[in-house]
C-alpha cells in the first residue's frame, strides 16, 4: 500500500442526517453527522445503547438511506447510486462482522466464505475460502453448519467472509456482543491480525471504552450527534 | 394476544390461508348445492313432478291429504288407452285425464294451428271440461282441424289445442303412441274407467326437497303391491347417472379444497410457530407454566378459528351469490335459494382443520426451552412437528369421508392422499439428499436454491407435497372433468337417435328401406325383437307373486321382455362375466343384462324359459352384459345367437337421428306405415342434453374455486418462508449481492420446489384419476401421458411465479432494518 494513498479519505460524510416517523411525532437517530476516515485508519465509533451508532455503520455502507446528507465511499457519492449499484460496490470493497454472526443457516462454514466471493465472480472461490477458514482456525470445521458451531467459531466463520473479498474497509457492529468476554478477546485479536495482514481500513462500532481504543481513533456519539 | 398478533400483522398468512379455505369450500358447497337442487328440479320436469305415486287402482285420498299438510303442492291424473274417432277413423290413444294445477313441474307447451306460422305458448292451464287437447300424431291420424268434435267413450269432445311437449313425456314404449289430455271432469262422463280397465292412477306431488323427502318416507311403508313412487331418478336411469355423476364430481371438488385448504394451513402454522418461539421462551423462563400456555393456545385458536371460518362462510355466500347471478344466464332454471348447511359445514371444516393442523406444532411451543431466551437457535425439533400432522390427517380423514357423504369415495381419497403423503414424503425426503449431495457441481445459483432446500429439508419436503397434494387435486379434478363431459358428450352427441320405430314387420323391412331411399336418408340399422314371458328359471316355475317384496322385479316378471338376437356384441355394451359366443355357434345360449340378472335374481349357467306366443324358449346364461342406458341406442336385456328364435313371430325395432326440419318425412312415415309405432324422445335428449351442458358448466365454474384454493395453498407456501427470505436478503445484499444475483438462487429454488412438487401431483394424479374414474365416477379412464408434462410444467412456472412475485418485497425490504431486528 502506497503512503500517499494512507492520506485519501476513504469514506467521508458530509450533515449525514436520519430522521424516523414515530407515528405522530418525528424521531432523529443522527444529526448533521461529519466525519472521515481515511485509509489505513482504525476508527472507533462509541457510544451509548440507542445512540445512533448502527444506524451510522447502516448508512455508511449503504444498507439504509439518509434523510438528507451525503456518504462518500472510495470517492463514490453512494446516494447517487441505486440499491443494485450500491450492492455491488459493498461486494467490491466493503466487508462486515456484525454482532449476530449473520451467517446464512442453509450454508456451511465454507459456502458461507464463499458467498460474497462467487456474488462478484471471483475466481478460486473454493480456495480462497478455504485458506481463510484455516487462518482463522476453523479447518476442521469447513463443511459444518452455523447451527453446529459455537459462537466464537461463528464470529470466525463470519470474519473469514468479511476478508474473503480483500475488502478495503471492514465495517464491523459489535463483534463481541454476543460472546464471552475470553472468546470475544480472541475474536477482537483475530480480527485486528487480518485488519493488519490485509492491511484493511477498520470501522468499529461498540459501546466498549477498552476495546474503542485499540483503535487509533474515537469518534463519540450521543443522541445523535458528534460530540468530539 | 390475538389482538396484539393480529395488529402485528402476524396471523396474515394464517388467517389468509383459513379464509380462503373456507370461503372456497363454503362457494362450493353452497353453490353445488343449489346447482344440484336446481338440477334435480330441472330434470323433474321430465316428470311433470318432483314425486310421482302410481297405482293400478284409486289412490286412497289420504295420501294427497298428508301431502298439502307437509306444504307440498299436489295434482292427480289419471292415465290409460282408448279409442278416439272422428268419423270413420279410429286411433288407440294414451288418454291423459288432468286435475287443476297439472303440470307441477315443467309447463304444456302448445301450438296453435290457426295461424300461418305455427306459435308455440307456454301454458299453465288444463283443458276446459268439454275440450280435448291432442298431440301431433292424433290430428294426423284422425285428419283433425281445431274445433272438430271426437268421440272419447260414451261423450264427444271439441279439439281445442295441439300440444307440442308435455312435461311427463316418458319414454317407455308402450306409452309412445298417440296422446290426448282432457279434463278429469269429464272422466266420469266418458263412461271410459271400468273394473279391469288398464289404468294407471298418479298423484303428482312437488315442493321443498325436505318435504318431499318426508312424504316419501311417509308414503313407502304404506304402499300395496299395487302401488309404487317414482322420483327421476327411479323413472330415468341416464338422468339419474348424469347427476349422481355430477353429485359426485361436486363433492369432489369441494372435498379438493378441504385437501389445498389443509395444506395451506399446514403451511401457514409453520410461520406462526417460527414467529412465536421467542415469545414463548421468554414466557417460560418468565415460569409460565405449560399447562398455562397449552390453554393460553388453545383458547388462541378457538377464537381465531371461528372469526376467520364466519369471515370465510361470509365470503363463500357472497360469492356464490354472485356466480348465482351470473350463471342464470346460463342456467335457465331459476336457482333455488341454498339451504344453511354448507355454512355449517364450512365454519366445523375450518375449525377442525385449524385445529388439526395448526394446534398440534403450535402446542410443542409450550415445550420450548427457556434456553431460547439466550440462544435463539435452539428450537423445536422436527419430529414435534412431523408428530404433530398425523392429528391433522386424522381430523382430514374423518372429514372426507364425512363430506363424500359416500364412504367408498370418502375411503379411496383418504387411502389416495395418505399413501400419496408417505411416498411423496420418502421420495421428496431421498430427492432433496440426491439434490443436494450434487450441489458442489452446480453453478452459482443453483447451488445457492440447492443448499436453501436442503438446509430446510424438512420443511422443502412438506412445501413440496404440501404443493404437490394441492397440485394433485388440480391435477384429478381436471382430468376426471375432462373424462366426465367427454364421456356425457360421447354417449349422446348431438345427432343421437331421437326417433324410434317400434313394430316393423318382417315384410316391412324393404318398403321401409324405400322410404328412406326416396327422403335421401341412410337407411337405419333395425334389430329383431321377439317379446316373452319369463316362466321358468332352472326349470322352476316363476310367477310375479315370488317377487312379491320387489314390486321393480315383479312388474318385470308380469311384463314382456323383448328378447333379440346378434351374431357379435354392441359397441356400446361390455360382457362384464362370462363370454360372447363365437359366430358359428348355435347352442342354446343367451347373454342378460347385468341390473335385470340382478332384479330377478339369475346369474351365469342359470336356465330361463321364456313363453313366447305360447310356445316355450329355453337358454342358458352364458354371458352378464353391462349397458350404457344413457346412449338412446337400442339395447336389450336378453340376446341370443342368430337362428334360435328363428320360428317365433318377429317384428323389428330401429332408432334414429331426424333433424328437427325433416318432420315432414316423420309425417309421411306415419301415414305410410300405419302398423308402425313412432316414438319420438327427441325432446327427452334434448332436455338431456341441456342438462348436461348445465352441469359441465357448472363443473367448470366451481373447478375455477377450487383453483383459487390453489393458489391460496401456493401463497401459504411462499409466505411461510418469507421471514428466512428478507433475512437472506439482508446478508446477500450487505455482501453485496445484486438484486438479480438473489433473485436467480430464489429462482432456482422455486424452480426445484415447484419441479418437485410437479412430479409429485403428475405421479399421484394419475394413479387417483384412474382410481376414481374408474371405481367411483365408472369412467372409461384415459391415461394421459402428458400430465407428467403438464404437472410438472405447471408446479414449475406455478411455483417460480408466485414464488418471484410473493418475495419481491422481501427483495427489496431494506438490509439494515432486517439485520438490526433479527440481531
Amino acid at each position: 500500500m502506497l503512503d500517499n494513498d494512507i492520506k485519501q479519505p476513504i469514506l467521508w460524510t458530509k450533515a449525514l442526517t436520519k430522521q424516523v416517523n414515530t407515528g405522530d411525532k418525528q424521531l432523529t437517530i443522527l444529526q448533521d453527522i461529519d466525519l472521515q476516515v481515511n485509509a489505513g485508519e482504525a476508527v472507533a465509533i462509541i457510544g451509548a445503547s440507542g445512540s445512533g451508532k448502527s444506524t451510522l455503520l447502516g448508512l455508511l455502507a449503504g444498507l439504509d438511506l439518509p434523510t438528507s446528507g451525503k456518504v462518500h465511499l472510495d470517492a463514490i457519492d453512494i446516494f447517487t447510486l441505486d440499491e443494485d449499484s450500491r450492492a455491488a460496490l459493498r461486494g467490491k470493497i466493503l466487508g462486515f462482522v456484525f454482532q449476530s454472526f449473520q451467517l446464512l443457516p442453509a450454508l456451511t462454514a465454507i459456502e458461507n466464505v464463499m458467498l460474497p466471493l462467487e456474488l462478484s465472480a471471483a475466481g478460486n472461490a473454493e480456495t480462497t475460502a478455504r485458506r481463510l477458514l484455516e487462518r482463522v482456525g476453523l479447518s476442521m470445521r469447513l463443511h459444518h453448519y452455523p447451527k453446529q458451531l459455537s459462537g466464537g467459531e461463528q464470529q470466525r466463520v463470519a470474519i473469514a467472509r468479511a476478508f474473503a473479498t480483500d475488502p478495503k474497509l471492514l465495517l464491523a457492529d459489535e463483534p463481541t456482543g454476543n460472546l464471552d468476554s475470553a472468546t470475544g478477546i480472541q475474536i477482537i485479536e483475530l480480527m485486528f491480525e487480518l485488519n493488519r495482514e490485509h492491511g484493511t481500513t477498520l470501522v468499529l462500532v461498540t459501546h466498549d471504552e477498552v476495546l474503542s481504543r485499540r483503535c487509533s481513533r474515537q469518534i463519540r456519539l450521543a443522541d445523535g450527534k458528534l460530540v468530539q | 394476544m390475538l389482538h396484539r398478533d393480529w395488529r402485528a400483522g402476524e396471523l396474515n398468512v394464517l388467517v389468509f390461508a383459513l379464509v380462503i379455505a373456507v370461503s372456497g369450500m363454503a362457494t362450493v358447497g353452497f353453490f353445488a348445492d343449489r346447482v344440484e337442487l336446481a338440477l334435480s328440479r330441472e330434470s323433474n320436469q321430465l316428470l311433470g313432478a318432483d314425486l310421482l305415486v302410481i297405482s293400478s287402482k284409486p289412490l286412497p285420498e289420504h295420501y294427497a291429504d298428508e301431502a298439502s299438510r307437509l306444504g307440498l303442492s299436489v295434482s292427480s291424473l289419471t292415465k290409460f288407452p282408448s279409442m278416439i274417432s272422428n268419423g270413420e277413423n279410429n286411433l288407440l290413444t294414451e288418454i291423459k285425464a288432468v286435475t287443476e294445477g297439472y303440470p307441477l313441474r315443467g309447463r304444456v307447451h302448445l301450438a296453435s294451428r290457426s295461424a300461418e306460422t305455427p306459435e308455440i305458448q307456454v301454458v299453465a292451464r288444463i283443458p276446459q271440461p268439454g275440450t280435448i287437447w291432442v298431440d301431433d300424431k292424433v290430428m294426423t291420424r284422425l285428419e283433425l282441424r281445431g274445433g272438430d268434435l271426437v268421440d272419447v267413450g260414451d261423450i264427444q269432445l271439441t279439439v281445442t289445442e295441439l300440444v307440442v311437449r308435455e312435461p311427463d313425456h316418458s319414454v317407455g314404449f308402450i306409452n309412445m303412441g298417440a296422446r290426448a289430455m282432457i279434463n278429469a271432469a269429464d272422466l266420469p262422463d266418458t263412461g271410459l274407467i271400468q273394473e279391469g280397465s288398464r289404468v294407471s292412477y298418479q298423484l303428482l306431488v312437488a315442493g321443498e326437497i325436505k318435504a318431499v323427502q318426508q312424504f316419501r318416507d311417509w308414503v313407502k311403508p304404506q304402499l300395496t303391491k299395487a302401488q309404487r313412487i317414482e322420483g327421476i331418478r327411479d323413472a330415468r336411469p341416464e338422468i339419474k347417472a348424469a347427476l349422481e355423476r355430477s353429485e359426485k364430481f361436486l363433492s369432489l371438488a369441494a372435498l379438493a379444497s378441504v385437501v389445498l385448504a389443509a395444506a395451506a394451513i399446514a403451511l401457514a402454522v409453520r410461520r406462526f410457530t417460527q414467529r412465536h418461539l421467542d415469545g414463548c421462551a421468554v414466557m417460560r423462563s418468565l415460569g409460565a407454566s405449560q399447562k398455562q400456555l397449552f390453554y393460553l393456545y388453545l383458547y388462541y385458536f378457538i377464537v381465531l378459528g371461528v372469526i376467520a371460518s364466519s369471515i370465510g362462510c361470509l365470503i363463500g355466500f357472497a360469492a356464490q351469490e354472485i356466480l348465482t347471478h351470473w350463471l342464470t344466464g346460463i342456467v335457465d332454471t331459476e336457482l333455488p335459494w341454498p339451504n344453511w348447511l354448507p355454512a355449517l359445514q364450512g365454519l366445523l371444516v375450518g375449525l377442525v382443520l385449524l385445529l388439526g393442523f395448526a394446534l398440534p406444532p403450535v402446542l410443542n411451543l409450550r415445550s420450548v426451552p427457556a434456553l431460547r431466551v439466550l440462544r435463539r437457535d435452539i428450537g423445536l425439533s422436527n419430529a414435534h412437528s412431523i408428530a404433530g400432522y398425523l392429528l391433522g390427517l386424522v381430523a382430514l380423514s374423518l372429514l372426507f369421508i364425512w363430506k363424500a357423504q359416500d364412504l367408498k369415495l370418502g375411503l379411496y381419497i383418504v387411502i389416495g392422499f395418505v399413501s400419496a403423503i408417505a411416498i411423496f414424503g420418502c421420495l421428496g425426503w431421498i430427492l432433496i439428499r440426491v439434490l443436494s449431495s450434487l450441489r458442489h457441481q452446480a453453478g452459482g445459483a443453483w447451488r445457492y436454491g440447492l443448499a436453501s432446500i436442503s438446509r430446510r429439508a424438512v420443511s422443502s419436503v412438506l412445501q413440496a407435497v404440501a404443493l404437490g397434494l394441492g397440485l394433485m387435486a388440480l391435477l384429478v379434478l381436471t382430468l376426471i372433468q375432462d373424462d366426465l363431459i367427454d364421456d356425457w358428450h360421447t354417449s349422446l352427441p348431438p345427432d343421437a337417435p331421437n326417433h324410434f320405430l317400434v313394430n316393423i314387420q318382417p315384410d316391412q323391412l324393404q318398403p321401409l328401406e324405400e322410404f328412406f331411399q326416396q327422403y335421401g336418408t341412410e337407411h337405419p340399422p333395425v334389430f329383431p325383437m321377439v317379446r316373452g314371458r319369463l316362466v321358468k328359471i332352472n326349470g322352476k316355475d316363476v310367477s310375479p307373486e315370488n317377487y312379491a317384496d320387489d314390486p321393480h322385479a315383479e312388474r318385470h316378471i308380469r311384463r314382456e321382455f323383448n328378447l333379440s338376437w346378434a351374431t357379435q356384441q354392441a359397441l356400446d355394451n361390455q360382457v362384464v362375466q362370462g363370454k360372447w359366443w363365437d359366430a358359428d355357434s348355435s347352442e342354446a345360449v343367451m347373454s342378460i343384462e347385468d341390473g335385470i340378472a340382478k332384479t330377478i335374481g339369475v346369474k351365469l349357467g342359470d336356465e330361463l324359459t321364456y313363453d313366447i306366443a305360447g310356445s316355450p324358449f329355453s337358454a342358458k346364461i352364458t354371458s352378464v352384459r353391462k349397458v350404457d342406458w344413457d346412449s338412446f341406442r337400442v339395447n336389450f336385456f336378453v340376446v341370443v345367437p342368430p337362428g334360435l328364435l328363428d320360428n317365433y313371430p318377429v317384428s323389428y325395432i330401429t332408432s334414429f337421428y331426424v333433424a328437427p326440419t325433416e318432420i315432414a318425412m316423420m309425417h309421411e312415415l306415419v301415414r305410410t306405415f300405419p302398423n308402425i309405432l313412432v316414438v319420438d324422445v327427441a325432446i327427452v335428449i334434448n332436455q338431456v342434453q341441456q342438462m348436461i351442458h348445465q352441469v359441465s358448466q357448472a363443473i367448470e365454474f366451481v373447478f375455477v374455486f377450487t383453483v383459487l384454493a390453489g393458489f391460496s395453498v401456493l401463497y401459504a407456501a411462499i409466505a411461510s418462508t418469507q421471514d428466512e427470505r428478507i433475512y437472506e436478503a439482508a446478508i446477500f445484499r450487505a455482501l453485496g449481492a445484486r438484486r438479480e444475483q438473489l433473485s436467480r438462487a430464489w429462482a432456482a429454488e422455486f424452480a426445484i420446489l415447484g419441479a418437485l412438487a410437479g412430479l409429485f401431483a403428475s405421479a399421484g394424479a394419475s394413479v387417483l384419476g384412474y382410481v376414481i374414474g374408474k371405481h367411483v365416477l365408472h369412467l372409461d379412464y384415459t391415461f394421459n401421458p402428458w400430465i407428467w408434462l403438464i404437472g410438472t410444467s405447471i408446479g414449475v412456472v406455478g411455483v417460480l411465479v408466485a414464488g418471484m412475485l410473493g418475495t419481491r418485497s422481501a427483495l427489496s425490504s431494506p438490509p439494515l432494518l432486517t439485520l438490526r431486528k433479527i440481531g
